[in-house]
């Protein structure tokens, strides 16, 4: 039975983006039950039973993340709404901000009820353009009708909401990026602790959430958390939307609930490409997870299945590579992504990946020494962990993973001076 | 004094610093704003917005050197950036980037002498569903083969 689509529910209609389709549709309708019903604590309360998990890409629990705020009210709260989105493979948000960005500013203004926050931003990327002219439409629209401003649909509560475009880092999707990003400064990630819950945007208490995690707001606040909890895998519950890239016939954005099994998303996806190429290996989480070969692509995607499998649901961007691709080569695309886009704070950082670009590249050009993959595996190990931010298990664990998983064809590199499959990668 | 940026875009940038809980914040906006109006940032704009944000020029400078949206010097008036990052690459934009740089006659970088078009690869734009793509200016097009480009240049004025 295919899956009931929720978060995805309005998307082919004409002109989704609107306010009169979204209130056609029964939008808003969860927003008003909320603040007749619920108290900002119980609404709290009601996220944490539904198990909703972050899907920004670490998967934490978001009830629990708000309850980290603290309980003095000196100072304003804010919450900060992570469109960076530019993990590579994954292109979820966009799709909700730009089809159904009422989805998302309904559960932005649930969720700043709840942590009694009355100022939001809605930080997205700055090669977003036409969905950030879409997403401030539906602001305008909602400050028009009484959803946004002040005492929001007759309840007393008030909350602005301004759009902040970022300017091309990668770096900025990370939390503390962002917020050193939104103060107006270049996107260094901060130390943590202080938590951003404790000392956030501008020294003052903040949540950073994902697009589609506060779409999912919405729909809890539309059935309830009994009912969304009903969804997926147990500590692994709701719908979820899956970016399929790579050698399938039809990339695209498949929602699905969680735990649905790889196999089945892939032929989703049209199945592979090229009929004469079978499947090598999938990125199951955006580049900065591990690598799954064929042989262990038999699992089911959520977060709890796929951290036993040995890497991460991440942002859920699936990458396919079929037997056409060249693994030196394909680490090799993503080092060079991952030195161009490091912050350069910490030394592992900063060195370690333009050590992986120099050996990958000799490796890929046949001047590779044998003891490379090793090196490659020693490097990550000293980047992995000695960093201010996780941007260094980014490209450590695709390192490791894909070295592991296919160290023959590193070492073919060196043997046979050179990349067997460059030709076909190259198509 | 002239102002190295428009009246309209002057005023934008008075609206733009009363918009946040603190001033700094309008430097991404102001700078966005600039860059709307005159296609790159000058040393002298960055002067001036040091002065309405209250920062010093060098850390705007910082900012700007920062962040890859924001250009330096004259782009060309069609600015193809090109994603180059492995879900478009899996898809061809290796042989795609080769296309651009022999229709135009200029390499990844370059800008073609009358100014109409410049060329650079960029990282993923999230958009890999219809990789291999390209962003110009601010509209993107994808999936393209050899074909496609050559419609999309010639389309451009
Ligand atoms: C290098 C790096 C890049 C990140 N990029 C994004 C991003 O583009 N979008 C996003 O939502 N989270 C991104 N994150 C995760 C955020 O730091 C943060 O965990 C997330 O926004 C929290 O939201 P959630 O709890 O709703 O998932 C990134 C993290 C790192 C380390
Ligand atoms: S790990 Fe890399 S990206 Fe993160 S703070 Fe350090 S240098 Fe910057
Ligand atoms: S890799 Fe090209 S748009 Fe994502």
């Amino acid at each position: 039975m295919p899956f009931e689509p929720l978060l995805t529910r309005n998307i082919a209609k004409p002109a989704s983006e609107t306010l009169e389709v979204y209130l056609a549709s029964g939008g808003y309708q969860g927003l008003r039950r909320v603040l007749k019903e619920f108290t900002p604590e119980s609404f709290l309360e009601e996220v944490k039973t539904s198990g909703l998990r972050g899907r920004g890409g670490a998967g934490f629990p978001t009830g629990v993340k708000w309850g980290f705020l603290p309980k003095t009210r000196d100072k304003p709260r804010y919450l900060c709404v992570n469109a960076d989105e530019s993990e590579p493979g994954t292109f979820k948000d966009r799709l909700l901000i730009e089809k159904d960005p009422h989805l998302v500013l309904e559960g932005i203004i649930l969720s700043a009820y709840a942590i009694e926050c009355h100022t939001a931003f809605f930080y997205i990327r700055g090669e977003f353009h036409a969905g950030a002219r879409l997403f401030q439409r539906a602001i305008d629209e909602a400050y028009a009708r009484g959803f946004l401003g002040g005492n929001i649909l007759g309840s007393g509560f008030d909350l602005d909401l301004i759009v902040y475009r970022g300017a091309g880092a990668y770096i900025c999707g990370e939390e503390t990026a962002l917020l050193e990003s939104l103060e107006g400064k270049r996107g260094l990630p901060r130390i943590k602790p202080p938590f951003p819950a404790v000392v956030g945007l501008y020294g003052c208490p903040t949540i950073i959430n994902n697009v589609e995690t506060l779409a999912n707001v919405t729909l809890i606040a539309e059935r309830g958390a009994a009912w969304f909890a009903g969804i997926g895998r147990p500590r692994n519950t709701g719908p979820k939307l899956f970016c399929v890239s790579g050698h399938v016939k039809r990339p695209g954005v498949y929602e699905e609930a969680l735990g649905v099994p790889l196999p089945q998303l892939l032929e989703r996806a049209g199945g592979m490409l090229h009929p004469d190429r079978p499947l090598k290996a999938v990125v199951p989480g955006g580049s900065s997870m591990k690598i799954l070969p064929a042989a262990n692509c038999d699992v089911v995607m959520d977060f709890d299945s796929l951290a036993a499998a040995g890497s991460s649901l991440g942002s859920a961007g699936v990458i396919v590579m079929d037997s056409g691709t060249c693994i030196v080569w394909a680490l090799l695309n993503l080092a060079r992504f991952y030195a161009h886009e490091s912050c350069g704070q910490c030394t592992p950082c900063r060195e370690g990946t333009g050590w992986f670009v120099k050996i990958l590249e000799r490796l890929e050009s046949g001047r590779g020494m044998a003891s490379d993959p090793a090196l490659l595996v020693d490097v990550a190990g000293r980047v992995e962990g000695n960093t201010i931010c996780p941007f260094g298990e980014a490209i450590a664990w695709p390192v490791q993973s894909y070295v592991k998983a296919f160290r023959g064809e590193f070492e073919e590199h060196v043997t046979r001076r050179g990349c067997p499959l460059m030709a076909v990668a190259a198509r | 004094m002239t102002l190295p940026v428009g009246a309209g875009t002057d005023r934008r940038i008075d609206e733009i610093l009363t918009r946040f809980p603190r001033r700094g914040s309008a430097l991404l906006p102001a700078l966005h704003a600039i860059q709307e109006e005159k296609g790159f940032i000058s040393e002298e704009a960055m002067v001036y917005v040091a002065g309405k944000v209250g920062v010093s020029p060098s850390f705007v400078e910082g900012v700007v050197s920062f962040y890859t949206m924001f250009q330096r010097r004259p782009v060309g008036r069609h600015h193809i950036q090109l994603c180059r990052t492995l879900p478009c690459a899996l898809r061809g934009c290796g042989r795609i980037l080769e296309h651009f740089e022999r229709r135009l006659g200029i390499r990844e970088g370059g800008k073609t002498p009358d100014g109409k078009f410049s060329l650079v690869t960029v990282e993923c734009l999230g958009t890999c569903d219809t990789a291999p793509m390209v962003q110009i200016n601010d509209r993107e097009y994808g999936p393209l083969d050899e074909a496609k480009v050559d419609a999309i240049l010639a389309s451009l004025e």
